[in-house]
């Protein structure tokens, strides 16, 4: 009799445990809604490009829902997104996918903001082999990990401003060129060093200053006065919106000329508005610009949807947002070629992506990386003090003509 | 490691300039933290966090229009006030406290407060436009900023203004009072939790007035503050307390440091060098203070 209620005991728990285990893996998609896991950075440093990513994502799927959602299997199912705020902070990033995998069921993740944060999530979702799309994280290191769940819509970081390098030579006649360079000592920053490196010993130039900055950056004057006095043909700085913030200011102040200076982040920095017409000729890499001819049936263009996203939330869409919107139509995509809810056959889907989106093409290489997309340059041009970003390179997107050099100080109105 | 400043006499006479006038600035702040850490055996972890909060005074104000120079004048009212409720509502509870108490007490505050400027202002990298241009020296081989000089100008006029209102004043002497001796102070009248109040305000106050000063020379983000408490915790370590000429030279010797460190070290051992200073300085006063023991026995 003992036995008996014994057996009745344990195969009850195992026919719950059966259940319990056959719905979460289910939960991923919730009568008509395919539901997608995201930690973001609400709060905390890196709480503005969080939101920026954010309002990417809830763009999309809006505009996803709205046109017919995602059809699988005969049915179309709406997407929805589960967001937790992950505070800037890698740890608790980490913790919120395992909490977002194992509690929430979420088979699906979107990436968070920052390189920083998609290293900490990505072992994660690697080990619940969990297809991740991410749109903010450009460090190289993660596409050399091996990761077979991560796919990254944006260029490597690395790409950002070997552009810069080859324009400088070519202005210089097709001769090597002298560089100036300061970055910050983060991963992206690093990443987008090697790609100067890279570049400099393709074109044969030298490194004249190789200064790196520290984390809590607001002064670079002596950087500057050596730019100063070894007088290079291109200065490059990357330390996030600080580094060119700071840059453009001590540059302006301390009257350094220099015939091209390239930078990154002068978007999230909103370099134009905040120093003007001291920002003029600055070379900016960038992911993505509104006037770019990439198109897409769900946004229209690029600036359809700058348009769109101005109307829904009362700014100009960053590149962090527009990034953040392709991710969804990449995974959109995957889902109806995938024709199912597998994850293994979802993510098999999403390695074979080639498409364009209002971003740009999407094909993603055998790291994750997008290998289809270059990275754009524009430069800050004014006319009287309204300043714009004019994209002038490469070529075949460019709208303006690259200016070079930059005018001297004394020149300059 | 980069030598380059010695082949250049202009690098070096730059980097002493900008050294100074940056040095006097701290020389500011580090004086406020000598003030209320003398009164009141404080040692403020939020300093750096008030000096943010007032610089976003300053940066307030130019997005309204006004010019941010005028936050030298603004961000120290309003500053001191919020230092005052900060004494009221945080300060008073662990002001007789041990020095741990404290530390952790305002190193909470420092946290509220990032989260909060973080919370009211974003958390992008912010400046304030003085447009007040360059003064350029030898055939414009050497450049000042304007803004860095007009800086270093107001922190010497407010600590001239500061040690008269020291000596003069009612307030002041009840301050000074206070600091050499809290009890006899109290039984002769002082009500020295007025004076602990004051004093808090007063050191919140020249931190509004550095921060509306760094806002148009450097740069402000909710996090920043951490290295101008380090600098002043320095500065005030070196000079001692209540030494007003000592905290300038010092103030002006850690900036000289810090611009040398960052020529010959690069920039990112700038605030590493700081830190690395602040240990041998700690140290060797260790070390001199137990041979003085051994003299003594």
């Amino acid at each position: 009799m003992n036995k008996l209620v014994k057996l009745f005991i344990t195969s009850i728990s195992a026919i719950t445990l059966a259940l319990v285990s056959f719905t979460s893996s289910f939960a991923k998609v919730d009568g008509e809604y395919i539901v997608l896991g995201s930690a973001i950075s609400l709060t905390g440093k890196y709480s503005s490009n969080g939101v920026h990513t954010q309002n990417g994502y809830n763009m999309a799927v809006d505009r996803i829902n709205k046109m017919g959602g995602v059809k699988v299997g005969g049915k179309s199912y709406k997407f929805e997104i589960i967001y937790y705020d992950d505070e800037s902070n890698p740890k608790r990033a980490a913790q919120l996918a395992e909490r977002l995998i194992k509690q929430d069921g979420v088979h699906y993740m979107l990436g968070p903001y920052s390189s920083g944060l998609t290293k900490a999530i990505a072992p994660v979702t690697e080990k619940y082999k969990i297809p991740m799309v991410e749109a903010n994280g450009a460090s190289r290191s993660l596409f050399t990990k091996g990761y077979k769940y991560l796919f990254a819509v944006l260029s490597p970081a690395n790409q950002y401003l070997e552009v810069a390098i080859d324009l400088a030579v070519e202005k210089n006649g097709g001769k090597p060129v002298r560089i100036a360079q300061a970055f910050e000592q983060d991963a992206f920053s690093q990443d987008v060093r090697l790609g100067i490196l890279d570049a400099a010993k393709r074109t044969g130039s030298e490194i004249i200053i190789d200064d790196k900055l520290p984390k809590e950056l607001n002064d670079m004057a002596a950087t500057l006065a050596k730019v100063k006095a070894t007088k290079p043909d291109v200065l490059v700085v990357s330390g996030h919106t600080k580094g060119a913030l700071t840059a453009i200011r001590q540059i302006s102040e301390m009257k350094v000329d220099v015939p091209m200076l390239a930078m990154t982040h002068c978007d999230a920095a909103k370099l134009s508005k905040q120093h003007g017409k001291n920002s003029e000729y600055a070379l900016c890499a960038s992911q993505w610009h509104k006037n770019l001819s990439y198109k897409d049936k769900f946004f229209g263009g690029g600036k359809k949807y700058d348009k769109d996203f101005k109307k829904e939330f009362g700014y100009a869409p960053p590149y962090q947002s527009a990034e953040s919107s392709a991710a969804l139509l990449v995974f959109k995509d995957a889902f109806e070629r995938a024709n199912s809810f597998d994850r293994d056959k979802v993510r098999d889907a999403l390695k074979d992506t080639d498409m364009q989106t209002f971003y740009g093409n999407i094909k993603f290489g055998p790291g994750g990386q997008n290998v289809a997309k270059p990275m754009i340059l524009f430069q800050v041009r004014c006319k009287g003090d309204t300043c714009e970003n004019k994209v002038v390179a490469p070529t075949k997107w460019a709208s303006d003509k690259f200016y070079h050099p930059i005018p001297k100080w004394s020149e300059r109105g | 490691m980069d030598f380059l400043i010695f082949k250049a006499p202009m690098l070096m006479v730059q980097a002493s300039l900008d050294g100074i006038l940056l040095g006097i600035l701290f020389a500011l702040i580090a004086y406020g933290m000598a003030l209320q850490w003398g009164v009141m055996n404080i040692i403020n972890i939020a300093q750096g966090d008030l000096v943010i909060l007032g610089g976003y005074i300053a940066y307030t104000m130019y997005l309204a229009g006004i010019h941010p120079a005028w936050g030298v004048i603004v961000s120290p009212i309003i500053m001191f006030f919020v230092g005052w409720a900060l004494y009221k509502l945080v300060i008073n509870k662990v002001v007789d406290r041990d020095l741990f108490i404290s530390i952790l007490a305002t190193f909470g505050i420092a946290i509220v407060f990032q989260q909060l400027m973080n919370f009211i202002f974003g958390a992008d990298v912010v400046v304030a436009q003085s447009g007040y241009g360059t003064t350029m020296l030898f055939d414009n081989s050497v450049t000042l900023p304007n803004s860095k000089i007009f800086s270093a100008v107001i922190s010497v006029l407010y600590a001239i203004a500061l040690v008269i209102y020291m000596k003069k004043s009612r307030l002041g002497r009840a301050i000074r009072a206070t600091a050499q001796n809290a009890r006899a102070a109290k039984i002769l009248g002082v009500d020295t939790e007025k004076v602990y109040a004051a004093t808090f305000g007063i050191n919140a106050a020249l931190c509004g007035i550095a921060g509306a000063l760094i806002s148009i020379t450097l740069t402000l983000h909710p996090y920043v503050g951490l290295p101008y408490t380090v600098r002043s915790f320095m500065i005030v370590i070196v000079a001692g307390l209540g030494n007003l000429p000592a905290v300038a030279v010092s103030g002006m010797g850690l900036g000289l440091f810090e611009e040398f460190a960052d020529y010959i070290l690069g920039t990112e051992f700038r605030i590493g060098a700081v830190f690395m200073l602040l240990v041998f300085i700690l140290v060797y006063r260790r070390f001199k203070l137990s041979k003085k023991r051994e003299y003594l026995k």
